[in-house]
């Protein structure tokens, strides 16, 4: 029974709770006694706010008895990447340098989704400040997939995507600096979405690349994604690079078909090395869309080999800068030393995991004195070139379609090298460069039943578009389905 | 290309990171294979090209000129490693001699 409520659509549930069908206790119950029970086996919370989100349940239910509004996620049960600040509940960007840090403020997309009546179950695991691939660089306890515990649910939101896919939440909010919405979400066999660089505050997101940090939702369904999105986009005072944009009707894109929609597929995603498995299912779904009226279309995105190096530039000079405040004066771990310098160093070294280390020297050496111009600069200026490749790909075609990962799911402790780990998001690091939205919605399975997700990519502020073509794939391919381990009768 | 022992603890103290001879040892072994990755872009010609700064053309945004409530003085310091006279406390900044 209580496998229909935790693995309901975020909206349906919404739609019921009003409907005092369920209440938001009920619904909240079941998804706690879920975490407690299974959680454990996978690793997806860091922390979890069991009597806050009671008393919010508790309140939602009461509003629906006096016939107030309680807001289209009214009572919905949704869980938090840990890079993403919740007042009153422990944050720590998975990293001990932040242990037992407890914000005194929510981040702007945390008040809006419960401005729009959500209750948040707890805060989820991740790699540590959001670097990683595969969640197991989180500084406390590693996330597996639910589709196979041997492997990784994929990174960074890891604990996002896996607790999606396990019913033990409604929906999450992700972060996605080069893939870390989408390359997990496709792991798991999850809907999730990177909106256009500026469609959502990051006030409250703890900055990792500050030119490509993007919150976003990751769901069972493109509805629920489109849901979540609506309640969060928009302008924002306190982030001075959010757009005045915010994104109400989103929805009303996913009845509409893809009838007469111009779909490119960029030749170079699918020339390098990819799985024939993950190459047949993108095809699949660019069938769906052309069996719903699509056209399609070869691309070149000529500059795609280079978003690799350029990322790998741009994100460390950027985290190597936002990471300078974790020194042990105003909050986290302080270690034990003679004097300040020697207090920051000691600290700084206790605190931070080695893939951080890694990247604030990549950062370091990008910035020093001298270098600026041949490192940061020019990788600057090819991101320029990519984002310019994206432009005149959309003058030819509305929406992109191309693979999301070059293979499924991998084992734990796989990758021996970071360059090795670096390649898992070979095709979705160049839509941050380049500031524009992704989609990722199931596209199938391989044959030893890991998930595999169809990306698709749009023009700047034109998520509509994706939700539009993302909804026909969904419809056509089956959509997010349920882990056998994590349904009644599933081992335990 | 070639990186020192000497030149990553440079860097090391650069970035504030007290690391010890092992993890300076393997970070330069990433770090030589990480900027030979990097590398790439050399090929590319980018004159003329400008720097990109954001997706979507905007002019940065004035806020209004306006008081905006912040956080109490004891609110801000609850999450100090340690507090004195309603400050964050540190070690001596002078090297002690």
């Amino acid at each position: 029974m209580s496998d229909e409520l935790v693995f309901a659509s975020a909206a349906a549930t919404a739609r019921r709770i009003k409907a005092r069908e369920v209440s938001a206790r009920e619904v909240t119950d079941a998804f706690l006694a879920r975490i407690e029970a299974r959680d454990g086996a996978l690793g997806a919370y860091l922390a979890v706010d069991a009597a806050g989100a009671r008393a919010r349940a508790d309140a939602i239910d009461a509003a629906v008895a006096r016939g107030d509004e309680v807001g289209p996620l009214g009572g919905v049960p949704v869980g938090v990447k840990d890079v993403i600040v919740t007042e009153g509940l422990v944050t720590t960007a998975a990293s001990k340098i932040l242990d037992g840090w407890v914000p005194p403020y929510d981040a702007t997309a945390v008040a809006r989704l419960r401005a729009a009546g959500a209750v948040i179950l707890g805060k989820l695991n991740c790699d540590e400040f959001a670097m990683g691939s595969s969640n197991e660089r989180s500084g406390y306890r590693p996330c597996v997939n639910p589709w196979d515990p041997t492997r990784v649910p994929g990174g960074s939101s890891g604990g996002s995507a896996a607790a999606v896919a396990a019913g033990l939440a409604a929906a999450t909010l992700g972060t996605d600096t080069g893939g870390s919405i989408r390359q997990p979400a496709a792991l798991c066999g999850v809907v999730g979405l990177k909106p256009t660089y500026g469609r959502v505050s990051r006030w409250g997101a703890i900055a990792f690349a500050s030119s490509l940090d993007q919150i976003g939702p990751l769901a069972r369904t493109v509805e629920d994604a489109a849901l979540l999105l609506e309640a969060i986009a928009g302008l924002d005072p306190r982030d001075s690079t959010s757009v005045d944009a915010p994104a109400p009707g989103l929805r009303a894109a996913l009845g509409q078909g893809a009838s007469g929609l111009k779909v490119g597929l960029p030749k170079e995603y699918f020339e390098g090395a990819i799985d024939p498995e993950i190459a047949a299912s993108v095809r699949a779904a660019g069938d769906a869309l052309v069996a719903a009226g699509a056209e399609l279309r070869e691309v070149s995105l000529p500059h795609t080999k280079y978003a690799l190096p350029t990322y790998y530039i741009v994100a460390p000079a950027e985290a190597s800068s936002n990471l300078a405040r974790y020194d042990g004066v105003r909050y986290g771990h302080r270690a034990a030393a003679r004097d300040l310098g020697d207090l920051y160093a000691r600290t700084r070294a206790e605190g931070f995991g080695p893939e951080v280390k890694r990247r604030i020297m990549i950062g370091t050496y990008a910035l020093r004195a001298g270098y600026y111009d041949a490192y940061y600069k020019k990788a600057q200026q090819v991101r320029a070139l990519i984002k310019r490749d994206f432009d005149r790909a959309f003058e030819q075609v509305d929406v992109l379609l191309t693979p999301t990962t070059p293979a499924p799911a991998f084992a734990i402790g796989s990758k021996a090298t970071p360059i090795d780990m670096y390649l898992a998001d070979v095709f979705t690091l160049a839509c941050n460069l380049a500031g524009i939205p992704g989609l990722v919605v199931p596209s199938g399975a391989t044959a030893a039943g890991l998930p595999i997700g169809a990306q698709l990519l749009g023009k700047p502020l034109d998520e509509a578009t994706l939700v539009r073509a993302g909804k026909v794939i969904e419809d056509a391919l089956g959509g997010t389905r349920r882990p056998p381990a994590w349904t009644t009768g599933g081992a335990a | 290309m070639q990186l020192t022992r000497e030149e990553v603890a440079e860097i090391a103290q650069l970035a504030r990171l007290a690391l010890g001879d092992a993890e300076l040892d393997a970070l330069r072994v990433d770090l030589v294979a990480i900027l030979d990755h990097v590398a790439a872009l050399g090929e590319v010609d980018t004159t003329g090209v400008e720097p990109m700064t954001h997706a979507v053309p905007t002019v940065l945004r004035l806020r209004d000129d306006r008081v905006e409530p912040s956080l109490p003085v004891e609110v801000a310091l609850a999450d100090a490693p340690v507090v004195r006279e309603g400050g964050f406390e540190v070690p001596a900044i002078i090297k002690a001699g």
